[in-house]
C-alpha cells in the first residue's frame, strides 16, 4: 500500500510531508493533510492493512502538534500553583509584563466571557484559578511572548501570594464533620443525592439480598485493596496552536481525544459562537483517557485573541504530568462468599475513588466502577457502593479501563483467595462462576451477545508454559548467565538466586461506548466522485486518531462498502458533526459505525443514478442484489453491470449522517437498576512471573492473552491494541505510580526519571488468543477492544507475584519493599 | 548563559580559573537534565567537547588513565578486562544513546549519590587527576567525594582523567532500580577483589550523602580471608562469613527514605547484594565462575 499526501483538491499540499510543507498564509506548517490510501489489492475489512501513519512516526517524519509552526507566532507559558490548597491574596503581573518580549499577561481577571469555567459534565474547572487554588499545578496565570525562554521567565516573575488552607487528602478527610468542602456551593446534578459535598457522586447497586444469601455460604473472603495513581503517560505532550481569524473567531490546531467536546467547553469561555472556533486535530502522539479534558486549548486561544497573533503551547514533560488527569486512584472493599461446591453466593464491595480537585470524567467512572464491580461472574445476590471524592489531590478522570479497571484488580485477587479457601484451582472456580450470553447482571441488565469468559480461560490455561530459568544458556566456556532474562535485568543484580517462578490468572468485563442514557452518536460524512478516471472515496469525520487505528480502519470500511481502491481520509475537523470521544473502546464500533451507515447511502445513491443511466441496458438493474466491488456496479453473481467512473461521470456523491448504537438508560440513583450500557468486552490473561524473592525485584516473562474482538476489522491493529493493553496493565502492576504526598498534597515524581514506564526489556512475551465471536446488534459484529486487556493483565501479574512468594499483596504498584517486607 | 567553547586544553583551564562559577559540559547527560528542569541556571557553560584527548584512554602497567570524557559505551566495549567493575557498571547507566554522551568525569563533578560509576571507582581504587592554571594534583578517590553532590575540586580545578587500578581479580557490580534497565539506582554496590594485596574493596552507592566504602566490612572480610587462608587454598567462603560480611555492608549504610525507596529497603538490598556479589568474586577467583551474558 502506498501513501501520498492528497494534491487533487488542497492547491498548498505537494508531495512532501506535511511538516515541511509550505503553506499559505493562514496554514500553520504542521497541519495535518489529506492521507490516501490506494492499494492493488482490496484492503476491506478484515484484512491488515497498514497504518497510513506508521512509517511517517517510525521514520520521524510525523507532524505532531507540538511540531507545528506559524509565521510570527507567539509562545505561551502557564503559571502553575506551587501549593495544592490556597486562597490567592494577591496576584502581581507587572514585572512580568514589564518583560521585553512579553505580549500578554493574563489571570482570571483577565477572561472575556461571563463563562469562566469548563469541565467535561460539571463546570467546576476554572480555567484560570479565581481567588483560590484547589490543588498543585492549578493554572493561575498565562503568558505570551516571542521566545517560549522569555515566556517561562517572565511567569516566574509573577507574584502570588498563597494564604494555605487545610488539606483534604483522603475520603476521612473529606468526609468528617468539619471538613472544608474543596467546592462550596455546588448547585450540579448530583448534589442531591451525594451524601457529603465533598463527594462528586455516589452509585449504589443493590440487587436481591447480599445479608440472606451470605447465611448460604460456607467461606467468606474480605480484601481491602489498593490501587496507585496511575498516568496515560502519553508521548506526546499536550500542545497546538490558536490563530486568530479576521472574523474575530480563531483556528486551533490541537491534539484531543474529542474536538466537539473541546468546542463546547473552549466558545462559552471565549464568548464567541461555536461557529467562529474552528479546530482542527492534529498529530496525536497518543492519548489513553488523558485528552478528553481541556489542557492547553482555552489558554492558548485566549492569548491569540488578546493579542492578535497565532500562540503555540507545548508542555513539557514536567507540566505534562499536572496537564491531564490521571487514572483515579481507589481504596476496594471486597466481599465475596462461596459453597462448597464453589458457587459464588453474594458480593459486597464499597470501592472510594480519589477524583482529586475537580470533577473531571469522576460521574461517568463511579458509574463504571460499581455497574462493573461483580467482574464477568454470575452473583444473583448484591450491595454494591461506588463513590468519587473531591480532595485536593491531582485531579483524576479518564483512563484506559476507567472504573472497570481498579475494580478488576480486587474482585480478582477476591477469586484467588475464595479458590485456595476452597482449595480449588483458581482457573476451574472461576469457569464455574463465569458470566455467559443470558446472564443477567446486577443492574438487571441481560447480556445479550456472547460472552465467552469460560473460553478465554480455557485458552489461556491451555497454552504451554514458557521453558525455565531461560536464564541459563551455553556459553563459550560453559553454562553463561543472560542477566536481561531474569529479574533486575541490565541492573545485574541476580545469576539466578533467590529466583522464584509465579503463575496467576485473571479475567475481566469491561463496558463498549459511553453509557447510562448518554447520546453517543457519531457523525461521517462521505463523498464519492472521480477523480483522473478512477472512482474515489473521501471520509471525513471529526473523530480523533489517536494512535489506535482508526483512519486504517475507517479507509477499509470505504474500500469494502463503496468497491473503490482509493480512499481519501479528510483531516478530522468541526466542520462536520461530531464523532464522539476516542475513548471508552468506542471509535471501531461508533464511528466506524457512522462511516459504514454513511457509504451505505451513498452506495444507494450510486445505484439509483445507475439505475437511471443504464437501467435500461441490462434487466439485472432492476432485479438483482447489487454491489460496488473493484470500481464496477456487479449482480450479487458476479456479473458487471457497469464502471462506477461511467456512473458518476462528474457528478459528486455527498452525504453526512449521524448514527446510533442502540440507546442505554441511566442507573436508578438509589438501586443501580438500568440497561445502562452497549456492549461488554472480555479478556482473561495468564501471567507467568520470575521474582527475586530477597530483593523483591519482578521480571514479567510472558502474558498471554485471550480476547473476543467480535470481528477484526484489522486483525494486526487488533494484535497492536491488546499487546500495548496488555503492557499498559503490566506497567500498574509493577512500575508506574504518581505519588502524592498526604502531608502535602504535591506530585512527587512528575518525570521520567521518577514515573517509571516498562521499556522493552521489561516487555514480556504477548502471545495473543482472537476470538471471533460475533455480537449481532454491531456493525459487522465487531466488539470494542481497547481496554478490556487493560483490565486483567494488572491482577494476573499480582496473582503471578502472590503465586511466586505467598503474600498477600493487596496494593498494586508492587514494590520491592512490599515483596522483602521493608 | 554565557557558552565558552575552549579549543584546548589549556584554554579550558584559562576559562575555568576566569569563570569559576562555570559549569563544564562533555556529553551533558546530567547538566542538561538539570537545566531542562530548571534546577540549575549557571552564568557560564564550560564546553569541553572540542578537546579530543579527554575522550582518550591510556592502559598503562598498574593502571588505566580514562579521559574524562571517555563515554561509558567505550568502557564497556574495550575495557572490560582492564576495568571490570566500572565496565559492568557503565551497563547500567540510562540507555544506549546516553551510554554514547556520558562519561566519568560527569559522574564525578556531579557526585551525586546515585552516580552509577562511583561504587566500581571506590571498589577498584583510582586517583582522580585534577588541574588548574596552578597545577595538576591526583586526589584519592577516598578523599574526593566531601558531601551530597560536593567533591574535593577546587572552584578553578577541571577534572582530567581518571588513574583507576587495573584489575588484578574478579570485581562485580549490582544496581537494583524499579525497572529492569534505564533507571536511576535505588542503591547499588560494588566489589572488586585484589589477590596481589590481598585486599578486597567495596563501593556503595546511593545509600548514604556520598558514595561510600563499607569499610568494617572490607575489614572484616580481609582479615577473615587471611585467617582462614582463602586466598591460598581457594576454599569456599562460609556461609557465616558472607554472611557477616553483608551485614556489616548494610550497617555501612546511611539512607534517606526517598520517592525511589525506603531507608529500610536500602540497607536490605546492599546486604544482599554484598553476598551475592562476594560469591560471584569468590567464584571467579577459584575459577570456577559463571560468564555473563547482557552484561559487559
Amino acid at each position: 500500500m502506498t501513501t501520498r499526501p492528497e494534491a487533487t483538491t488542497r492547491p498548498e499540499a505537494t508531495t512532501r510531508p506535511a511538516a515541511t510543507t509550505p503553506k499559505a498564509q493562514n496554514t500553520p506548517s504542521g497541519t495535518p493533510t489529506k492521507i490516501t490510501q490506494g492499494s492493488p489489492t482490496k484492503g476491506g475489512i478484515g484484512e491488515s492493512t497498514l497504518r497510513p501513519d506508521g512509517t511517517l512516526k517510525v521514520t520521524g517524519e510525523f507532524a505532531y502538534s507540538s511540531d507545528m509552526w506559524h509565521e510570527d507566532m507567539l509562545w505561551g507559558q502557564t503559571l502553575r500553583s506551587t501549593v495544592a490548597h490556597a486562597e490567592i491574596v494577591s496576584i502581581d503581573t507587572s514585572e512580568a509584563l514589564a518583560t521585553s518580549g512579553v505580549y500578554a499577561v493574563m489571570t482570571y481577571d483577565d477572561l472575556p466571557a461571563a463563562m469562566k469555567n469548563y469541565g467535561l459534565e460539571i463546570q467546576d474547572t476554572p480555567v484560570l484559578a479565581h481567588g483560590k487554588v484547589r490543588h498543585h499545578g492549578e493554572p493561575v496565570a498565562i503568558v505570551a511572548a516571542d521566545h517560549p525562554e522569555t515566556a517561562r521567565r517572565a511567569a516566574a516573575k509573577i507574584r502570588i501570594e498563597y494564604r494555605e488552607l487545610p488539606l483534604i487528602t483522603d475520603e476521612a478527610s473529606a468526609t468528617a464533620p468539619d471538613a472544608v468542602l474543596v467546592h462550596e456551593g455546588r448547585d450540579d446534578h448530583h448534589i442531591g443525592h451525594v451524601p457529603h459535598p465533598n463527594i462528586v457522586h455516589r452509585q449504589p447497586i443493590i440487587r436481591g439480598d447480599a445479608d440472606e444469601a451470605a447465611k448460604r455460604a460456607d467461606v467468606i473472603v474480605t480484601g481491602e485493596y489498593t490501587f496507585g495513581m496511575q498516568d496515560q503517560a502519553f508521548l506526546g505532550p499536550e500542545s497546538g496552536l490558536a490563530v486568530p481569524s479576521e472574523d474575530g473567531g480563531v483556528e486551533l490546531y490541537v491534539a484531543t481525544q474529542w474536538l466537539h467536546s473541546d468546542l463546547g467547553q473552549i466558545a462559552p469561555v471565549l464568548g464567541l459562537p461555536e461557529d467562529k472556533v474552528r479546530m482542527t486535530l492534529s498529530g496525536v502522539g497518543g492519548a489513553f483517557g488523558g485528552r478528553e479534558d481541556i489542557s492547553m486549548q482555552i489558554h492558548a486561544c485566549l492569548l491569540a485573541l488578546r493579542t492578535g497573533k497565532p500562540v503555540k503551547i507545548v508542555y513539557n514533560r514536567f507540566e505534562s504530568f499536572f496537564g491531564h488527569v490521571h487514572r483515579h486512584p481507589a481504596k476496594l472493599h471486597y466481599e465475596h462468599g462461596a459453597t462448597k461446591d464453589g458457587k459464588l453466593t453474594h458480593m459486597k464491595c464499597r470501592i472510594v475513588l480519589d477524583g482529586g480537585a475537580y470533577a473531571s470524567a469522576s460521574p461517568a467512572v463511579v458509574g463504571n466502577a460499581s455497574s462493573l464491580s461483580v467482574g464477568p461472574y454470575k452473583i444473583e445476590d448484591v450491595d454494591i457502593e461506588a463513590v468519587a471524592l473531591y480532595t485536593n489531590n491531582p485531579p483524576c478522570g479518564a483512563m484506559r479501563g476507567f472504573g472497570a479497571v481498579q475494580a478488576c484488580f480486587a474482585y480478582e485477587a477476591q477469586m484467588d483467595k475464595l479458590a485456595a479457601k476452597l482449595d480449588m484451582d483458581p482457573v476451574e472456580f472461576r469457569q464455574l462462576n463465569a458470566m455467559e450470553q443470558g446472564t443477567l447482571l446486577p443492574t438487571g441488565q441481560v447480556c445479550d451477545s456472547p460472552a465467552p469468559v469460560a473460553e478465554l480461560l480455557r485458552r489461556v490455561k491451555a497454552r504451554p508454559l514458557p521453558p525455565e530459568q531461560e536464564w541459563l544458556t551455553a556459553g563459550a566456556a560453559g553454562t553463561s548467565v543472560d542477566v536481561r532474562a531474569l529479574p533486575g535485568g541490565l541492573s545485574n543484580t541476580t545469576h539466578g538466586e533467590g529466583v522464584v517462578r509465579g503463575v496467576g490468572y485473571a479475567v475481566g468485563l469491561k463496558n463498549v461506548g459511553f453509557s447510562e442514557g448518554f447520546d453517543d452518536y457519531s457523525t461521517a460524512r462521505v463523498r464519492m466522485e472521480v477523480i483522473n478516471g478512477e472512482p474515489v472515496a473521501t471520509v471525513h469525520t471529526a473523530m480523533a486518531e489517536v494512535g489506535q487505528g482508526g483512519v486504517t480502519v475507517h479507509a477499509q470500511i470505504a474500500r469494502t462498502e463503496l468497491g473503490v481502491n482509493q480512499v481519501t481520509i479528510h483531516p478530522a475537523d468541526t466542520r462536520v458533526g461530531s464523532a464522539g470521544s476516542t475513548s471508552a473502546s468506542r471509535q471501531t464500533y461508533v464511528t466506524g459505525g457512522a462511516v459504514k451507515n454513511s457509504c451505505e447511502a451513498v452506495r444507494e445513491k450510486v445505484l439509483e443514478l445507475g439505475r437511471t443511466k443504464f437501467g435500461t441496458y441490462h434487466p439485472a438493474w432492476a432485479t438483482a442484489e447489487l454491489l460496488l466491488e473493484g470500481g464496477k456496479v456487479v449482480t450479487d453473481g458476479g456479473e458487471v453491470l457497469a464502471d462506477l467512473a461511467d456512473v458518476l461521470e462528474d457528478e459528486a456523491i455527498d452525504i453526512e449522517l449521524e448514527w446510533r448504537h442502540r440507546p442505554t438508560e441511566a442507573f436508578d440513583l438509589r438501586t443501580g437498576q438500568g440497561n445502562g450500557h452497549v456492549q461488554y468486552s472480555f479478556a482473561a490473561h495468564r501471567a507467568v512471573v520470575e521474582v527475586d524473592t530477597e530483593l523483591g525485584l519482578v521480571k514479567v516473562i510472558e502474558l498471554a492473552c485471550a480476547q473476543d474482538v467480535g470481528k477484526a476489522l484489522n486483525p494486526l491493529s487488533v494484535l497492536g491494541q491488546i499487546q500495548g493493553g496488555t503492557l499498559q496493565g503490566m506497567g500498574v502492576a509493577v512500575m508506574e505510580e504518581i505519588i502524592v504526598d498526604p502531608k502535602t498534597a504535591k506530585v512527587r515524581n512528575p518525570s521520567f526519571t521518577d514515573y517509571l514506564l516498562p521499556t522493552i526489556l521489561d516487555t514480556p512475551t504477548i502471545p495473543v488468543d482472537v476470538l471471533e465471536l460475533a455480537d449481532e446488534h454491531a456493525p459487522y459484529g465487531l466488539r470494542g477492544i481497547g481496554e478490556a486487556p487493560t483490565l486483567s493483565s494488572t491482577p494476573a501479574v499480582l496473582a503471578a507475584i502472590r503465586n511466586a512468594t505467598g503474600l498477600e499483596l493487596n496494593r498494586t504498584p508492587v514494590r520491592p519493599e512490599h515483596l522483602t517486607s521493608t | 548563559m554565557d557558552f565558552l567553547r575552549p579549543a584546548s586544553w589549556e584554554e579550558a583551564l584559562a576559562a575555568k580559573a576566569e569563570h569559576p562559577t562555570a559549569v563544564p559540559i562533555a556529553g551533558g547527560t546530567d547538566v542538561m537534565v538539570e537545566i531542562n528542569f530548571d534546577h540549575r541556571r549557571p552564568e557560564y557553560l564550560l564546553d569541553l567537547n572540542r578537546i579530543g584527548e579527554l575522550s582518550e584512554w591510556e592502559v598503562g602497567q598498574e593502571s588505566v588513565r580514562l579521559g574524562a570524557s571517555v563515554p561509558y559505551s567505550s568502557i564497556m566495549e574495550h575495557l572490560r578486562a582492564e576495568l571490570p567493575g566500572l565496565a559492568l557498571a557503565s551497563h547500567t547507566v540510562a540507555s544506549p544513546q546516553i551510554r554514547n554522551r556520558g562519561g566519568v568525569g560527569g559522574n564525578l563533578g556531579t557526585a551525586s549519590p546515585a552516580g552509577d560509576a562511583h561504587p566500581a571507582l571506590l571498589a577498584a581504587d583510582c586517583e582522580v587527576e585534577a588541574e588548574s592554571v596552578r597545577g595538576t594534583r591526583l586526589i584519592p578517590i577516598d578523599a574526593f567525594y566531601t558531601g551530597v553532590k560536593r567533591n574535593a575540586l577546587e572552584p578553578d580545578e577541571l577534572i582530567r582523567a581518571v588513574h583507576i587500578r587495573k584489575a588484578d581479580g574478579p570485581q562485580q557490580y549490582s544496581k537494583v532500580g524499579t525497572r529492569n534497565a534505564m533507571v536511576i539506582a535505588v542503591c547499588a554496590f560494588g566489589i572488586a577483589l585484589h589477590p596481589e594485596t590481598r585486599t578486597v574493596r567495596t563501593g556503595i552507592g546511593s545509600a548514604a550523602p556520598t558514595p561510600i566504602r563499607a569499610k568494617e566490612a572490607e575489614e572484616f572480610l580481609n582479615a577473615a580471608l587471611e585467617e582462614g587462608g582463602f586466598w591460598e587454598n581457594g576454599k569456599i567462603i562460609t556461609p557465616a562469613i558472607a554472611q557477616q560480611f553483608a551485614a556489616l555492608a548494610s550497617g555501612a549504610c546511611n539512607p534517606i527514605d526517598d520517592v525511589r525507596g525506603t531507608a529500610r529497603y536500602r540497607r536490605h538490598a546492599v546486604g544482599i547484594m554484598a553476598r551475592r556479589t562476594l560469591g560471584w568474586t569468590w567464584e571467579q577467583y577459584r575459577g570456577v565462575g559463571r560468564t555473563l551474558e547482557g552484561a559487559a
